[in-house]
């Protein structure tokens, strides 16, 4: 109760709350499309090509204001971005070599350049390490505006180019050949990624920010077929990890809030692999078993069939073992048999011998017909 | 016919070369397409038929050569054609609907900042029903079999309303059922005063399904009509005499295309 207490009445809490909800929308709708344009691994190399840009940003401004830094790291995360492409373009590298190159490159330029700015003599430059992992805490509500502003806009643009981002994503040939403008589009759809990766760098931290914008979209992907459901969940998922990891962290002391949000999504995405309906392990297992065991079920009446077939009297019982010996292969005789006797399919005719009832008899003929006539 | 320019082909191509690096992909290529043909482009792997499409539909830039729809560039006209791409060029797990995807061939008319709305999805429901998969109208498009698919790419082409269609192997990987209706599905596109160029790779079948046809190795070997041009000697240049067709058929046979009309 103190916690939900603290939730609503502290102003600390509701805006970092609000802000961490901002943030997970954005970044769980950008996220989607990032997924589902097999560029994942983009935003990580986007969030850690940011951090020499705060640095600068501070360097050459010796400001600390939110949006400064922004600035800042929006520009070296697109230069990286646009390295990425150039150099899969201009060289034989391949997309992912690249990827680890211009993400380690830049991070360990801004690893540099942090470490310059914490020897410097001067008292501003406290608390640019955050940057690093991520400290929910320190959002101010300016802070969190600035989020909401950027956050407005990029969801706004969204909205307004949806068909064209759709159709980029899912087929850009054929985009192009009915005159969309492709790779501007490219160009303001990775912009928009950039942008929300940017937001939440101070809240989640360059080290796992990408896990901001790829876990929500994974998890979301396991419980629809359609986009337009698959980019809502997302964002729901995003906020509430967003939300949940940045109070966690808030309430205790000196625990950064980018693994608290990581620790978060991992939750959502073990839920959603395992138990979403149609694509989750979990569901996918049951189906295969309730399958399985319709098909025994339906080879023990085939079986039965078959015996019944061999004798004038119908009514003949068989034993078991008979059946047994004829379900090599598939088992579940005795499984079935009840299963069968529960639907009056069959009966028991003596200690452990079994005949098929006229319905049963119908029943199989029915069956055995099917499947002669099947493809 | 749209665009009018008279009895000129509908689509020219003239000098056409396309490199990947300095690995020429398409020589000095003249090709002319003539209104109300079907047109099949064959010839052996690598042979450039999949670049010489993507090279008229502006996908992909040209080293030289021009390609002119009704006598003006692709980009002035691209409301005249409709590109149907390789099955396999999409990620079928992607998440939508089939009749989601058929819309998307009126997304080229429907302008910025608008939604497809009830007539777009008449139109794709449609075009659905001509291919026979109304039915699966509203199925995630991974449930779908290759055939499938490729019928619903069809049906996306359809709702284009082009008078020019491209399509990249549309048999591909279909089942002999698929593969009978998307031929009645373009013989009824040319009965319509449709133009239609399929790269095609079953020679057996170019007599049957075409009319026209265009002979590529890099090089374009020969076009025109079929029984002109679909020669022994044309395919042993195209194929460089390894063509199993050429073991089945003697020379001199005459070529008739099949159930006529269409």
């Amino acid at each position: 109760m103190d916690f939900l207490g603290d939730l609503f009445g502290n102003y600390t809490l509701r805006t970092v709350g609000l802000g961490a909800a901002f943030l997970g929308i954005v970044n769980g709708v950008l996220g989607s499309f990032a997924v589902l344009r097999r560029q994942s691994l983009l935003g990580d190399a986007i969030s850690h090509a940011a951090l020499p840009g705060i640095a600068l940003a501070f360097l050459l401004t010796g400001s600390k204001a939110t949006l400064v830094l922004l600035l800042g790291a929006a520009a070296t995360g697109w230069l990286g971005t646009l390295l990425v492409m150039n150099i899969v373009k201009n060289t034989r590298i391949k997309y992912d070599t690249a990827l680890g190159l211009v993400l380690s490159v830049f991070f360990g330029v801004g690893l540099v350049l942090l470490t310059h700015i914490q020897k410097m003599p001067v008292a501003a430059q406290a608390g640019l390490d955050t940057f690093l992992f991520g400290q929910a805490a320190t959002l101010l509500a300016r802070d969190v505006a600035t989020i909401g502003a950027l956050g407005t806009a990029v969801l706004l643009l969204v909205l307004a180019l949806w068909k064209e981002f759709k159709l980029l994503c899912f087929d850009p040939d054929f985009a192009r050949s009915i005159g969309f403008p492709v790779r501007p589009l490219d160009v303001v759809l990775t912009t928009l990624l950039v942008t929300s990766i940017v937001i939440g760098l101070q809240t989640v931290g360059v080290v796992l920010m990408s896990a901001m914008v790829v876990a929500p979209a994974a998890a979301a992907r396991q419980w629809t077929d359609r986009l337009g459901a698959m980019v809502a969940i997302s964002a729901f998922f995003g906020a509430l990890a967003g939300v949940g990891g940045a109070l966690v962290s808030s309430l205790t002391a000196r625990l950064p809030a980018g693994p608290t949000i990581v620790l978060c999504l991992s939750a959502i995405v073990l839920v959603s692999l395992l138990a979403a309906p149609n694509r989750g392990i979990v569901w996918n297992w049951a189906r295969e078993r309730v399958n399985r065991r319709r098909l025994q079920t339906e080879a023990v009446l085939a079986d039965l069939y078959v015996l019944a077939m061999r004798h004038e009297d119908l009514g003949h019982g068989h034993p078991v073992s008979i059946l047994r010996t004829m379900s090599i292969g598939h088992g579940g005789v005795e499984r079935s048999l009840e299963v069968l006797r529960e639907r009056g399919l069959v009966r028991v005719t003596g200690g452990d011998t079994w005949s098929l009832t006229p319905r049963g008899l119908s029943e199989a003929g029915r069956l055995s017909g099917k499947r002669e006539e099947g493809p | 016919m749209a665009g009018g320019n008279g009895g000129g082909p509908v689509i020219k191509v003239e000098d056409l070369t396309v490199a990947y690096g300095d690995r020429p992909v398409l020589w000095d290529v003249d090709m002319e397409v003539p209104a109300g043909v079907l047109m099949a482009i064959v010839g052996p792997n690598g042979a450039g038929k999949t670049t010489l499409i993507k090279a008229v539909t502006g996908l992909i830039r040209p080293v030289a050569g021009s390609v002119a729809i009704f006598g003006k560039p692709y980009a002035e006209q691209r409301r005249l054609v409709g590109y149907v791409p390789q099955r396999n060029s999409v990620d079928w797990d992607f998440p939508t609907t089939v009749q989601d995807v058929v819309m998307m061939g009126r997304y080229g008319s429907l302008g910025w900042l608008r939604r497809p709305g009830r007539t777009e999805r008449a139109l794709a429901m449609g075009a659905l029903e001509k291919v026979g998969m109304a039915e699966f109208a509203d199925r995630q498009i991974s449930q779908l079999s290759g055939g499938q698919q490729q019928r619903v790419f069809l049906a996306r082409a359809i709702v284009q309303d082009a008078a020019i269609y491209l399509m990249d192997e549309p048999f591909q990987g279909v089942d002999a059922t698929t593969e009978r209706a998307i031929v009645t599905l373009l013989k009824e596109m040319r009965a319509r005063g449709k133009t239609v160029v399929v790269v095609h790779h079953d020679l057996q079948t170019v007599p049957e399904y075409f009319d026209w046809v265009t002979l590529l190795n890099v090089r374009c070997i020969a076009s025109g009509p079929v029984d002109q041009v679909f020669t022994d000697r044309n395919l042993r240049l195209a194929y460089g005499g390894r063509v199993s067709y050429l073991t089945h058929h003697s020379p001199g046979e005459t070529f008739t295309g099949g159930e006529g009309g269409g």
